[in-house]
């Protein structure tokens, strides 16, 4: 069955693909942004799995002498346990940046972070690796 | 021993990773870490040897064989720029991540050479697979790495700057995933040699026209083709500089290859110059990468940011060579590849010294350095000048492609804008040279000596390089023309 | 010595003598002098055991590299580059003794890096000359540009740089986008960048397009000075005489104008622009050029402005020689490459000497100077009236050849522009000798100076005049060999079969 109600799963793969990249785009928060990925990421692996569905097919095992058993394609299923990981570890990865951030900046909006980078370019230049200034945090009080 | 080679490959430096987490000590891991380069260095040289030799080598991880077990796909192409990933790594690793400008503490330095190995091996497996999917988890074990480094750099905008990259190359990184997954669903393989075989039946299909558009918009995020260069100027500005070393030198040139590698041998040339028009659109956003960048270039008063755009325009060089889909131009590209590698890897090696003793990397306050670090700043006009492609530098080399390319194709438009662009860098290039040699030194600096010898002979070998590779060239375009003639030929 | 090792040996000396010179440094000028001058006997005695084989019709040659397929860096030595080789090396020994007096006279600093940077500059003006395919020539062109970039910001000075820029700028603007995108096209279109009698691309291209290529070698070879590119020329002269004199009259303008005539005869081949009419243009920018920069010359009253303007007009005479595309006409270029050269050169050397003896660089203060410095002043004469192309001196055959060239190939006008600049070239030369001599000497206050007691009197270093001189004689030696020189010469436009 094809045409819009036949394929509303891919329907919503792209409606949670577009919410993810628009969460990404439009929200300010960092953290919120993170998720925005996530949910973007989320209908990926929701794609995949879309695959791997057969119609009437059963689970991927073969029971001892069964002939033309049709299965659910087991492949995808496990492409996307690959991708949930690295989803998993983006996401780490991505909050501890937010939380180093936080502590930098002393906030998590996108918007005021951009503005004290602004003014702080103003005040002495884009010095990207002299001496730490006063309102960078001393990487010794980072906490480990 | 020999024949698990292309495993071993990507195996040792990720094993080498977690072993360094171990070690702890920093003195103890830098060693380790440069055997595990220099080691992985001499195993891309047997394969590189053997393929020229004998032909590709094909490898079947676990014992599985392709299409349903991963393969290992050792090439010409891919085995040059293994040699090249090895080659750039086992430079920069001796010159010591860490002693120039990062905020890491000294009893951390471990990690970071933790996560430098990870991103070797991920480099190495994205160029080694013979699996679409395995290219992709490669890509962000690369990627996830590669963000950890740039948040290492010294002061606050690095961090802001790894979670733009972070944001960014994720994003490509999904999308080369849905690539992948919607060429899976048309041929039900994920095997490059089988992909490229089954596609031609279902090529008409939309759905492999939205896999091409997703996997290519992917690819130029890691790329940074113009406009999706976003992330790589605050990226190479504020990690470590000789993070920055190698991630210029090797990051965009894998992603390069996969590019080859989906245009030429999954998809295969006709189609996508001739049906699909790729060259319609790639070399007009070439050229805007080459001006714009060099244009962005002259104006920045950070060395770093400067060579960064700098790098954007070299990007813009590359992907112009494989829209001309011949084999002048696809050689011109890969031959710049390298070139570029050891150009730019060279550069911010120079930076690196600098900073290490000046802890400034404006152009302002390189004012008059070339008296006080004559050796450092001789290495940095010859890598100048290999920039703007003067003759017996590679930079010659790779222009000499590429104009050819264009004039080949009567595109003489184009090859007047190849060289248009290349007096732009003497521009930028000009600017810096000027401030160092020209200027008197800053009132009141403190007195500055030349880099430590630990520094200055990573940064010559790579210096170097420029002008022996640019007068010896077997290695280089020879070898870069054999991988075109490959890859051209569609032969997966 | 075989003519192959003498190539090489040639092009290595120099740079030899440059490692001699940067190693003993400030420690010991004389020695370091010495080496100069050792370095520079040599490589002349070198460049001439190649002579008598060039003379005899062999071209020998030398292979160095293979760069990339089809990008050899090899030598081969043909009539014209022999010429070019033994105006170079030959001024360099006269021009290095005038150095030494200058920059000594002068109180100069950065001598060390002076000589050594004229070695460097010799040495690729050398490749240039052997040059035997356009890649060659391109990679030992650019290494030129560059070695010689320090001698002209030598002073240090805010107009020494921005001098040094723009000599720099139209240099590397012109070689990259214009000389380096023919050659790459040329590689392409005939499949090789070697030289060869007739050229190599007959046949290969037309219309347009070799309109286009023609043009793109013409503006490409910046040193050749060629309007609107020629502004590097004059903004060099801020550069110390000697390095105006032996770089900015002989090796560096000559290696632009050899190169476009290289270009011209073994790469288009006369034949080919004789027949499509291709090169007419480029007459006609030649001319304008000679006419224009003789009328600027005539309005300059820094001598060495006026000379450098000179310059201009006198290579396009060799681009206009080269464009006619008639044998006499490349030869009459040929020809002039070393008349200019040789009087070019003792025009520099007077202004020199004036500049380091009298302490005076505007013409308006010459006056009666001619009469206290009376050798370095006849000198000048006999440069002047070779450069305006009067009998007994040299210049006069290559005008001669010239002209024949232009009747040869019907071009009236030609000869009319060449007659006009002759005119135009006694207008702005002859003053500086007759003021010399005829009028009476202004007396300016005289700051007091270091030249403490010798406050009225020039005193020029002996080795400031004897080059002159000695050049001056050259003028006249090239007189009475005129036609050695043109039967030398020659074979480069022997038809074949008529």
């Amino acid at each position: 069955m094809t045409g819009l109600l036949g394929l509303w799963h891919y329907w919503m793969i792209i409606a949670l693909m577009m919410v993810g990249l628009y969460i990404v785009i439009a929200r300010d928060n960092l953290v919120k942004k993170i998720m925005g990925l996530n949910i973007f990421q989320t209908s990926v692996i929701l794609f995949y799995v879309a695959l791997a569905k057969v119609e009437g097919g059963t689970a991927p095992i073969i029971p001892e002498g069964a002939e033309h058993v049709v299965y659910s394609n087991p492949l995808p299923h496990v492409l996307m346990l690959t991708a949930i990981v690295v989803g998993v570890a983006t996401t780490a990865l991505g909050l501890a940046l937010c939380v180093r951030i936080q502590e930098a900046y002393g906030s998590n909006e996108e918007d005021e972070i951009v503005r004290m980078d602004v003014e702080g370019l103003a005040r002495r230049g884009d010095r990207a690796e002299s001496a730490p200034h006063a309102d960078d945090v001393p990487p010794e009080e980072v906490p480990a | 021993m020999t024949e698990h080679l292309p495993a071993l490959q990507v195996v040792v430096p990720m094993l080498a990773a977690p072993v360094c987490v171990l070690l702890r000590r920093t003195q103890a891991v830098k060693v380790f870490a440069v055997l595990v380069a220099w080691s992985t260095l001499a195993i891309a040289g047997t394969l590189l040897a053997t393929v020229l030799d004998s032909g590709t080598i094909s490898y079947k991880m676990g014992g599985w064989a392709a299409p349903a077990g991963i393969e290992y796909r050792v090439t010409i192409a891919n085995a040059y720029i293994l040699v090249l990933v090895t080659s750039v790594a086992s430079v920069v690793l001796p010159f010591g991540l860490g002693s120039a400008g990062s905020s890491v503490p000294q009893d951390r330095k471990y990690l970071l050479f933790a996560a430098f190995l990870l991103c070797i091996s991920g480099l190495l497996g994205i160029t080694i697979t013979g699996d679409a999917f395995n290219v992709f988890v490669f890509l962000e074990v690369t990627s996830l790495s590669s963000y950890a480094l740039v948040s290492m750099g010294h002061g606050r905008r690095a961090l802001m700057a790894a979670y733009s990259y972070l944001i960014l190359g994720t994003i490509g990184g999904t999308f080369i995933l849905l690539g992948v997954g919607l060429m899976y669903q048309m041929t039900g393989t994920l095997n490059v040699v089988d992909l490229s075989e089954r596609l031609p039946e279902v090529m008409a299909s939309r759905t492999m026209i939205v896999a091409f558009g997703f996997m290519m918009v992917g690819l130029f995020i890691k790329l940074a083709v113009f406009p999706l260069h976003q992330w790589l100027p605050n990226a190479y500005t504020y990690a470590p500089s000789t993070v920055s070393a190698f991630l210029a030198a090797t990051a965009t040139k894998v992603s390069y290859y996969v590019l080859a590698r989906v245009v030429f041998t999954i998809f295969g040339a006709a189609y996508v110059f001739g049906e699909l028009g790729l060259d319609r659109i790639l070399i007009p956003l070439s050229l805007a990468a080459m001006f714009g960048g060099s244009v962005a270039a002259i104006y920045q008063t950070n060395v770093k940011r400067l060579l960064a755009y700098s790098s954007i325009a070299q990007i813009g060089y590359m992907t112009l060579g494989l829209s001309f889909n011949s084999l002048d131009g696809l050689t011109g590209g890969l031959v710049h590849l390298f070139n570029h590698a050891m150009m730019k890897g060279g550069l911010f090696l120079v930076v690196a010294c600098v900073t290490y003793r000046l802890n400034s990397s404006m152009v302002d306050d390189w004012r008059g350095l070339g008296r006080r670090m004559p050796i450092t700043m001789a290495a940095f006009v010859v890598g100048g000048l290999s920039l703007i492609g003067v003759p017996t530098t590679v930079g010659f080399v790779s222009k000499w492609y590429l104009v050819s390319a264009a004039v080949q194709q009567d595109k003489l438009v184009v090859a007047g804008a190849i060289l248009l662009s290349s007096l732009l860098a003497v521009v930028y290039v000009w600017k810096i040279i000027e401030t160092v040699y020209f200027k008197a030194p800053p009132e009141g600096g403190d007195p500055v000596a030349e880099a430590p010898m630990s520094m200055l002979i990573p940064t010559w070998i790579l210096i170097g390089a420029t002008i022996y590779f640019g007068l010896h060239t077997a290695l280089t375009a020879g070898v870069a023309s054999k991988a075109a003639a490959l890859l051209l030929s569609g032969v997966p | 010595m075989t003519p192959e090792f003498a190539i090489g040996l040639s092009v290595l000396l120099p740079v030899v003598g440059m490692l001699g010179v940067l190693l003993i440094g400030e420690r010991n000028p004389d020695a370091r002098e010495g080496v100069t001058l050792v370095t520079t006997v040599l490589t002349l005695g070198t460049v001439l055991q190649i002579l008598p084989g060039v003379q005899a019709g062999e071209q020998p040659g030398l292979e160095v590299l293979e760069v990339l397929p089809g990008l050899v860096l090899a030598f081969e030595v043909e009539p014209l580059g022999m010429l070019f080789a033994l105006v170079a090396s030959g001024l360099w020994v006269v021009t290095s003794l005038y150095a030494i007096g200058y920059m000594r006279g002068h109180h100069e600093i950065n001598q060390t890096r002076f000589f050594a940077c004229f070695a460097a500059a010799i040495s690729a003006a050398l490749g240039i000359a052997y040059a035997r395919n356009l890649f060659t020539l391109f990679v030992f062109y650019e290494i030129l540009t560059f070695s010689t970039f320090p001698l002209v910001t030598h002073a240090g000075t805010e107009k020494a740089k921005k001098a040094g820029r723009t000599y720099l700028g139209i240099l590397v603007f012109t070689s990259v986008v214009f000389l380096m995108f023919g050659i790459v096209w040329t590689a392409n279109v005939a499949g090789t960048l070697e030289f060869a009698k007739g050229g190599i691309l007959a046949g290969k291209i037309s219309g347009w397009r070799l309109y286009v290529l023609l043009g793109l070698f013409a503006f490409g070879t910046g040193k050749a000075a060629l309007m609107p590119f020629h502004r590097w020329l004059p903004a060099a002269m801020v550069a110390p005489t000697p390095v105006s004199a032996l770089l900015h009259a002989v090796a560096v303008v000559k290696a632009g104008v050899f190169t476009v005539l290289k270009v011209v005869v073994y790469v288009f081949g006369i034949d080919l622009l004789a027949d499509t009419g291709a090169s007419q243009w480029l007459m006609a920018v030649a001319a304008f050029t000679i006419l224009s920069s003789s009328l600027v010359a005539l309005t300059k009253d820094n001598l060495k402005a006026r000379l450098a303007y000179s310059t201009i007009g006198q290579l396009s005479y060799i681009v206009l020689g080269a464009a006619m595309a008639t044998s006499a006409g490349v030869l009459g270029g040929g020809m002039h490459i070393a008349m200019h050269a040789v009087g070019k050169i003792t025009l520099f050397f007077v202004a020199g000497a004036i500049m380091v003896g009298a302490h005076k660089s505007e013409i308006s203060t010459m006056d009666g100077l001619g009469r206290r410095m009376p050798w370095t002043y006849s000198a000048y004469l006999i440069g002047s009236l070779s450069i305006i192309g009067l009998p007994p001196l040299g210049g006069s055959w290559s005008k001669w050849t010239l002209l024949m060239g232009a009747a040869e190939g019907e071009h009236w006008i030609y000869m009319v522009v060449l007659l006009i600049s002759s005119l135009l070239a006694i207008g702005y030369l002859m003053p500086v000798f007759v003021r010399g001599f005829f009028l009476p000497e202004k007396h300016d206050d005289h700051h007091d100076d270091h030249h403490g007691d010798h406050h009225a009197e020039p005193h020029e270093p002996l080795l400031c005049v004897l080059p002159p001189v000695l050049t001056a004689v050259g003028c006249v030696l090239l007189f009475v060999y005129a036609e050695n020189l043109y039967d030398m010469l020659a074979p480069i436009v022997a038809v074949k079969g008529g």
